[in-house]
């Protein structure tokens, strides 16, 4: 099995000046410069195969685009190493660069004056890419995400969602074999947001890419990603498949059921997550959840009963509040 | 080689294609910029008429055709400037523009170079304009003509190294303006813009010649409204592309430097 993505040890620390606020602090920071040692990214390692899509979950400021800029050679690590298609990122070799590419859901690359196509037209001069080659997928794009009326406009007057799509365009048109996502649906509706998944999902099947995916949507990761890692404080906190993170974070479960008797008392059985008339989610410890489903069933008169894990949201809410120093 | 030659062709024309988006923008920026040498030269004008018709050989058909001429060189001037750099490095563009395989520099000098043929297809008319206002005395031989095509040319690459020296310098200071400021003053006095270097003092002429300056402005101004012999119009070009040299060298020394200091603190 080959390697896309090699990272041992990847660490990144940078010296961030810092000082109280008020003016006799900013004078005094003139003759002398107090730093903090930030550790964006601290002693992380993992592997990716060619052609897996991985989620990389993480808060703000947990490190994700940290390492994202580093696997993608804008950042040189303080320490450890990193390979991507067997080349160190931070040396930027013009074939590196070639293979892959990153794309950022809130910075775009797209001339804003100018309809979408003629900015297509110079990423094919940058990438060298044969008319002909590019001509067919650029147009295969276009129809998978149902652009086409849309490429003749000037980027300006697209919608966030439109020229989210064309910078997706834009940024794959040379066909990379590592696509490094940075929450590409950031901002867009749930219309769009699925558009997108669907694409990158059958770019990866078609031409075999690997993917490496920052989202704050879960629905992302859940359609796309059958492994996640999980960054916390700049420490890989999880590397493994989704459903394994929720059976290992997720310490309840949700009880919903519906009630014959609405007025019935239910704080005996556990927490209360919703009530909606006769409709009730208990959300008990994972490890009382037959015990409470059985004295639900022979204390109360209770229909179409169903025990669930949490979504998989609030697994991801809890384990981004452990606290740095349990990281 | 053919990929460079296709990827400048491209950028040159996304450059001409975003430009043409705003014409009246456009017009009215050309416009402002002339309000410069028009002062020049009216004032100038004044001073050989009461001189007696002329100062320092320049009569007032010699000035307006000295002003006149500037105005295609200093449109030609325009380069991607410092405050550009700062622009870049605070937006995260020099990020994107790192992932591309293909120098950030590349970019800037097609996408310039195509900009340019917008500036002199709308300084056409504003010339012809301003000759028929101040009537130069502009006589230029096809030699003359031949050496300002590539003056001009290499006046922007040399203002294009030297500008984009002084950016760089933003990966160490994120704020270049005060540094430019005290460039743009040098470069007022010392490159022809403010008055024909003919007209100051010798030690200023003589200073002129070790700097960039003059050999991105008062030089290809003189090719064509000047008296220039032909080994003075070759000298010349030769000096330009001296400077070229050495500005690619010290543009890739200072780049190499400062996009490790770049890349350790993140953009």
């Amino acid at each position: 099995m080959s390697l896309a993505v090699n990272v041992s040890s990847l660490t990144k620390h940078y010296q961030v000046p810092e000082r109280e606020a008020g003016l006799k602090a900013a004078a005094q920071g003139l003759f002398k410069r107090r730093y903090r040692t930030v550790k964006a990214v601290d002693d992380i390692s993992f592997q990716i195969p060619t052609g897996e899509v991985v989620g990389f979950l993480g808060p703000n400021g947990a490190g994700k685009t940290t390492t994202l800029k580093m696997l993608s050679g804008l950042l040189h690590p303080t320490g450890g190493s990193a390979s991507v298609l067997d080349f160190e990122p931070f040396r930027r070799s013009h074939d590196f660069l070639r293979q892959i590419t990153l794309v950022m859901g809130n910075r775009n690359q797209l001339s804003w004056d100018l309809p979408a196509l003629d900015s297509f037209d110079l990423q094919r001069a940058i990438y060298g890419l044969h008319a002909d080659e590019f001509k067919k997928t650029r147009d295969e794009f276009i129809e998978i995400l149902e652009v086409g009326s849309l490429v003749k406009q000037p980027v300006r007057n697209l919608s966030l969602g439109e020229r989210m799509k064309m910078e997706i365009i834009g940024a794959l048109l040379h066909k990379p074999k590592v696509l490094f996502l940075d929450e590409p649906t950031i901002g867009l509706d749930v219309t769009m947001q699925k558009r997108i998944r669907t694409f990158v999902a059958e770019y990866n099947q078609r031409y075999g890419a690997t993917v490496l995916l920052t989202s704050h949507y879960m629905a992302d990761v859940e359609a796309l990603c059958k492994r996640v890692v999980v960054i916390h404080h700049g420490k890989i906190l999880f590397d493994g498949n989704l459903s394994a993170l929720v059976e290992r974070f997720s310490a309840f479960k949700t009880v919903a059921f519906t009630l014959t008797d609405s007025a019935s008392d239910l704080t005996p059985f556990g927490e209360v997550a919703a009530r909606d008339g006769s409709r009730v989610t208990l959300r008990v410890p994972k490890e009382k959840a037959s015990e409470v489903t059985s004295r639900l069933l022979t204390s109360l008169q209770v229909e179409d009963l169903t025990v669930e894990a949490l979504p998989i949201e609030d697994v991801i809410a809890s384990v981004f509040a452990i606290p740095k120093e349990a990281a | 080689m053919k990929r460079y030659f296709d990827y400048y062709r491209a950028q040159m024309k996304i450059a001409v294609l975003q430009e043409f988006q705003y014409p009246i923008a456009q017009y009215f920026y050309m416009i402002g910029m002339i309000a410069e040498p028009v002062i020049y030269m009216v004032v100038w004008s004044a001073v050989a008429v009461q001189q007696g018709g002329a100062v320092g050989g320049y009569t007032p058909g010699g000035f307006a055709a000295y002003y006149i001429v500037w105005t295609l060189v200093r449109n030609m001037n325009i380069v991607f400037t410092p405050y550009g750099w700062e622009w870049r490095i605070r937006e995260g563009r020099l990020s994107m523009e790192l992932l591309r395989p293909i120098h950030p520099l590349h970019g800037d000098v097609a996408y310039f170079a195509g900009w340019k043929f917008v500036v002199i297809a709308l300084w056409i008319p504003l010339a012809i304009f301003l000759s028929l206002i101040f009537k130069p005395d502009l006589h230029p031989t096809l030699l003359e003509g031949v050496a300002f095509f590539f003056a001009i040319w290499l006046a922007y690459l040399i203002r294009t190294m030297t500008l984009s020296l002084l950016g760089m310098i933003t990966f160490w200071t994120t704020r270049v303006s005060a540094i430019f400021e005290l460039y743009f003053a040098a470069e007022l006095v010392l490159s022809g813009r403010l008055v024909p270097l003919t007209l100051m003092p010798q030690w200023v002429q003589d200073l002129a010649w070790f700097f960039p300056f003059r050999w991105a402005f008062g030089f290809p101004i003189e090719t064509l409204a000047g008296n220039l012999t032909t080994s003075q119009l070759l000298g010349g070009l030769g000096m330009q592309a001296a400077w070229i040299v050495i500005g690619i060298v010290a543009t890739n020394l200072l780049w190499r430097v400062g996009i490790k200091k770049f890349s350790a603190v993140g953009g």
